[in-house]
Formats: C-alpha cells, sequence, structure tokens
C-alpha cells in the first residue's frame, strides 16, 4: 500500500469507527458518544499503523502499550479493539450491560488488549508512566502511548505525572491529548482553563506537537516525530471536534455522555454513511 | 517484660526491604520525599537504579506503581500512612486495587504515636480506609520480628498489600529464631478463660502487660495478636469468643472501623458476644511525645487494664 492508499484506508476505517461508536452507545442507550467520536482518528491510527500489536497474544511482551486514561470513552477504544480483532465486534452489543464483559471503563481483567485498567480521570496517565518506566528497567524497545481528555488535565494528578516522566526523561512514552476544548459541563475555558496547553507542557519538559487530531497525516507525523525524540517524553496535542461527524453532536458538550433515541440515530447514521 | 530491646517497625521494615532486594530482582521501591522517615533509604543506598523517589506526589507515585505492577514488577511504596491510605485512597482503589495489581504499599507513621506532628501526620483511619477496598490484605505488625516477617510473606503473595509501621521504637518480644508468620493466621499469645484481648500493632505488647495486671486482679485474659486486619482470621475470634464469652478489641486506630470493627463484624453475625472496643474513641490525635499520647488515649497496658476491669464489672 502507498502512502495515499494508506491513508485513505485509515480514513474508511475511521469512519468505520464512528459508526461502530453510534450504535454502541445507541444500542446500549448508554455510554460517552461525544469524546468518542473526537478521538476517532487518533485510536485508528494508533490501532492501525502506528501501534506493534497482535490481537491472537493480547500481553505479547514486545507489543505496544497503550493506556485510556480518558477511560469514558469506551466506545471508540473498544470499538478499535474490536475492529483490530482483540474480540468479536457484535459484543459490543452487550457494552455496560449486567451480562456482558464490556465495563462502562476499561477493566484490563476482563477485556483482551486492555493494558490497564482506568476510567477515573488522572489515573490512567500516571500508570501509562509506570509502563513506560518498566519498558526503560527492561531496556525494552516498546512503546507507551496514553490519551488523555483536555478536561481530565484539570486533574493535579496528570501534572504530578507529567514531572514524573520528564524526569525520568521517558522518551519511549507519548501522551496524547484530545483537545476537543469541552468537558461535561461545558467549555474548558469557561470552566477552569488549562490553556495554554502547549506552553504549560513544553514547561513540564515534554516534546511538544500541536495537531489537527482528524488529519492523518498530522497525526502519523507526530508519532514519528515522537518515534525519533530522545532524552524526553511527547506530548501531542490533537485539536478535534467533540461529537465530530454527527452534525448535531459537534461542538455540544451536552453530547458527552449521552445516549441518542431512535430518530437521532437514523440522523446519525445517514450522516456517518455518507462519510463512508 | 521492661528490659526488652527496642525497635520501631519502619526501621525494620528498611533493613529488610534491603536484604530483599537481592533476593527479588523485580523488587522496585518508590517513595514520596520520605526515604529517611520510612527507611527506604537503606534500599535506595544499595539499589539506586530501582528506587524511585516521587517527589510530594502520592497520587501518581500509586498509579506508577501500578504500571509497574502490570509489567511484573513488585513496586513496594512507602509513605506515611495518612497520605499512603488517606490522600492517595481513590488511586489505591482504583489503580491498585480495582486490577488486583501486585503492589506492596508499607505505610509508615500510622496512629497517634507519630507523636509532635500532631493530628494532621496521625492516621487512625487507615485500616478503616484500606480494609474496605475488595481483595486488600491488611497487616499490622507487632513488632520489628513480626515486620520482617510480614514483609517476606507480603511479597511471597500475588495482590494488593496495605502493611502499617509505627514511627516509634517498640519493644522487640517476637523470638527471632522460632517466630513463624503466616498471613491470615491470628496468633494465641497467652491463653485465658475470662476474656480475650484482640490486639494489633503496638497495642498487642501492651494487652499483654495488661494481661499481667489483670491477672494480679484474678481474670484470667487471653491475649490474640491478630497482625492480618484482613482477610481476619474468623475460626480463631469465633473460637475464643466462644470459650471466653467476653471480647475486648485493642488498636492504636479509631474505632471506627479498624480491627474491632472487623471483630465486631465476625461476632455479631457468627458468635454474638458482648464486646468493648479500646482505640481512639472518633476524635483527632494531638501533638505530644508518643509516650504521652498513648496513655493520653488509655492505650498503655496500665491504662487498657484498667478499663477491662471497670467493663467486667459493670459492661452496661
Amino acid at each position: 500500500m502507498n502512502e495515499i492508499e494508506k491513508l485513505q484506508d485509515l480514513k474508511e476505517k475511521a469512519a468505520e469507527l464512528r459508526r461502530v461508536i453510534v450504535k454502541t452507545v445507541y444500542e446500549a442507550q448508554s455510554g460517552h458518544i461525544g469524546g468518542s467520536l473526537s478521538s476517532a482518528e487518533i485510536l485508528t491510527a494508533l490501532y492501525f499503523s502506528e501501534m506493534k500489536l497482535d490481537p491472537a497474544q493480547p500481553r505479547m511482551e514486545e507489543r505496544d502499550r497503550f493506556v485510556l486514561s480518558k477511560g469514558h470513552v469506551t466506545p471508540a477504544y473498544y470499538g478499535a479493539l474490536a475492529m483490530k480483532g482483540f474480540f468479536p465486534l457484535e459484543d459490543l452489543k452487550g457494552f455496560r450491560k449486567l451480562e456482558s464483559y464490556l465495563q462502562g471503563h476499561p477493566d484490563r481483567n476482563k477485556v483482551a488488549g486492555v493494558d490497564m485498567s482506568s476510567g477515573s480521570l488522572g489515573q490512567g496517565v500516571s500508570a501509562a508512566v509506570g509502563i513506560a518506566l518498566a519498558g526503560k528497567l527492561k531496556g525494552a524497545d516498546w512503546r507507551t502511548y496514553t490519551l488523555l481528555g483536555d478536561g481530565e488535565i484539570q486533574e493535579g494528578q496528570v501534572w504530578e505525572a507529567f514531572m514524573f516522566a520528564a524526569q525520568h526523561k521517558l522518551d519511549n512514552l507519548c501522551v496524547i491529548i484530545d483537545n476537543n476544548g469541552l468537558q461535561a459541563d461545558g467549555s474548558i475555558d469557561a470552566i477552569a482553563s488549562p490553556n495554554p496547553i502547549d506552553e504549560k507542557l513544553r514547561a513540564f519538559g515534554f516534546s511538544v506537537c500541536v495537531i489537527d487530531g482528524h488529519d492523518f497525516k498530522e497525526i502519523l507525523n507526530a508519532f514519528r516525530q515522537a518515534r525519533n525524540t530522545r532524552g524526553m517524553p511527547t506530548a501531542i496535542i490533537a485539536k478535534t471536534v467533540k461529537g465530530k461527524g454527527v452534525s448535531f453532536m459537534e461542538n455540544q458538550s451536552s453530547w458527552h455522555g449521552k445516549a441518542p433515541n431512535a430518530e437521532q440515530f437514523a440522523q446519525a447514521w445517514r450522516e456517518l454513511e455518507v462519510a463512508r | 517484660m521492661s528490659d526488652r530491646r527496642k525497635i520501631a517497625t519502619r526501621e525494620s521494615y528498611g533493613r529488610v526491604l534491603e536484604k530483599l532486594g537481592a533476593e527479588y530482582p523485580n523488587l522496585t521501591v518508590l517513595d514520596a520525599d520520605l526515604v529517611g522517615a520510612t527507611k527506604t533509604a537503606y534500599f535506595q543506598k544499595s539499589y539506586p537504579e530501582r528506587h524511585f523517589d516521587c517527589g510530594i506526589a502520592e497520587a501518581n507515585m500509586m498509579g506508577v506503581a501500578a504500571g509497574l505492577a502490570t509489567e511484573g514488577f513488585i513496586p513496594v511504596v512507602s509513605t506515611f500512612a495518612m497520605f499512603a491510605a488517606g490522600r492517595a485512597f481513590e488511586q489505591v482503589r482504583n489503580s491498585i486495587g480495582y486490577p488486583a495489581l501486585n503492589v506492596k504499599i508499607v505505610a509508615s507513621h500510622g496512629g497517634i504515636s507519630v507523636g509532635e506532628d500532631g493530628a494532621t501526620h496521625q492516621c487512625n483511619e487507615d485500616l478503616a480506609l484500606m480494609r474496605s477496598i475488595p481483595g486488600m490484605t491488611v497487616v499490622c505488625p507487632a513488632d520489628g520480628v513480626e515486620t520482617e516477617a510480614a514483609i517476606r510473606a507480603i511479597l511471597a503473595y500475588d495482590g494488593p498489600a496495605y502493611v502499617r509501621l509505627g514511627r516509634s521504637d517498640v519493644p522487640m518480644f517476637h523470638d527471632e529464631e522460632h517466630y513463624r508468620f503466616e498471613l491470615g493466621k491470628g496468633v494465641t499469645l497467652r491463653e485465658g478463660r475470662d476474656v480475650t484481648l484482640f490486639a494489633t500493632g503496638l497495642c498487642v505488647y501492651e494487652s499483654l502487660r495488661a494481661a499481667e495486671i489483670l491477672s494480679a486482679n484474678g481474670i484470667d485474659a487471653e491475649v490474640i495478636n491478630l497482625h492480618t486486619v484482613k482477610p481476619i482470621d474468623e475460626a480463631l475470634v469465633i473460637r475464643s469468643a466462644k470459650k471466653t464469652g467476653r471480647v475486648v478489641t485493642v488498636e492504636e486506630h479509631s474505632t471506627v472501623g479498624g480491627l474491632g470493627s472487623a471483630v465486631c463484624d465476625v461476632l455479631c453475625e457468627k458468635a454474638p458476644t458482648l464486646t468493648l472496643k479500646i482505640g481512639i474513641p472518633d476524635v483527632f490525635g494531638r501533638s505530644g511525645s508518643a509516650q504521652k499520647l498513648l496513655d493520653h488515649f488509655g492505650l498503655t497496658g496500665e491504662k487498657i487494664a484498667q478499663k477491662v476491669l471497670d467493663w467486667m464489672k459493670d459492661p452496661a
């Protein structure tokens, strides 16, 4: 596959992931749809291009590690894992239901492909830092990725983790911030602004890339840059749109943790079919 | 009993941890700017590449430990009980307890014997907090010998564990050569017929002293060391309570949620027994020397004996 075909393939996978997200949340009538849609390209790039993985051996030692620190976007995470082949897509029908193993937030003991249980905001990034540190102690060449929300970085623990990562020169760690600008209660700027995020992270000792989080070329470039950075961790600040791909969900914090009704689902599906 | 060698459990911990560094190549130690106080400094000196001073950032430290555990390392995390069980409670619950990761939290400065630093640093709630987390093993050793044995035991065990240590010197009363420690198994130190004293931590030795005083007053007290607060030795608790018919719990911890509650949880369901809970009575601590505070809160052998005598006379 050449570069153009690869980018086209990733675009199609992201479109499919969006349909999976919307369907999963609709069928569960529960789940976090807005932040799942904003992170569709990031997760697609990780699972279908960047990370070394083998769905047949979910705990393969040489794999790259991933921690979903914004643990509520399981519709996107489980969707990517299922599309990659870690478990059957039809299992998503059980999402958030008592009979299912697919918990509302990631559980490393229940779901194949999940490296760390997460969900309580601010905690996943510390675990990712611990995993990256373990990689250094083992002298391994696998890398550790973690995805955070931009509201999540209001948690003080996140900055504790950033200080630790820079202190220990964890250049095998790549932190991605899904910068959609919205949190559950509204705009991050109107609530407790973490901006400017890039300057803060540079001051905390990170190599920082600011990219369009829906543009695969920029995402893959940023990952490449991160891989080539020595002596410091990388933070990719991915500018995204919450609810991306569904017109009436875009940039609406009200779609943070709400499921569409039948009519809304039908409209969302029509819009996402066009994107195919 | 008063001429015994005294050593703080945190000191014994620091020494054994350094020894275990050689036995466990995957042992890593994390601290939060308290290496001198928690005594992980000994390990740090011998194994600097496996010791991580995380700075004053306990929440992150627990998460880093969790991450290390997912990769097969055995992280031992130390700070004061107040910050390990208190400040970082939710990190311990969600990042360590929920995924059942093999992280050992060894917290020093439990209880009021912290002394002069006062209430903000005297954690009287850690046993209650840690005991409430599903799957968490909770241990509170009584002296240096038991501390060493307990640390060895939790490292040999696969799963999350919390160990509470003290700041102050306490008498070494276990026999170094012959003492056998088993997680979850209480130890009957003195047999008796009239009342059972279930104790943990430094209150075990004080309860032995109390039993001597009680004996001189015609009361034959059984003394049981419940070093493992969770899982508690149910069979032993029930057996002894049925035998003596009177139970006293003694702990350097709030009477809300600690050893006393753990014992009562067993007894009220399986062998209802009149019980006196001796501990910190739902108040904050205060500054003072450790010894004066133990006396102030009634946790010396003499004070424990007096409370038991009064209660035996008039349990209502």
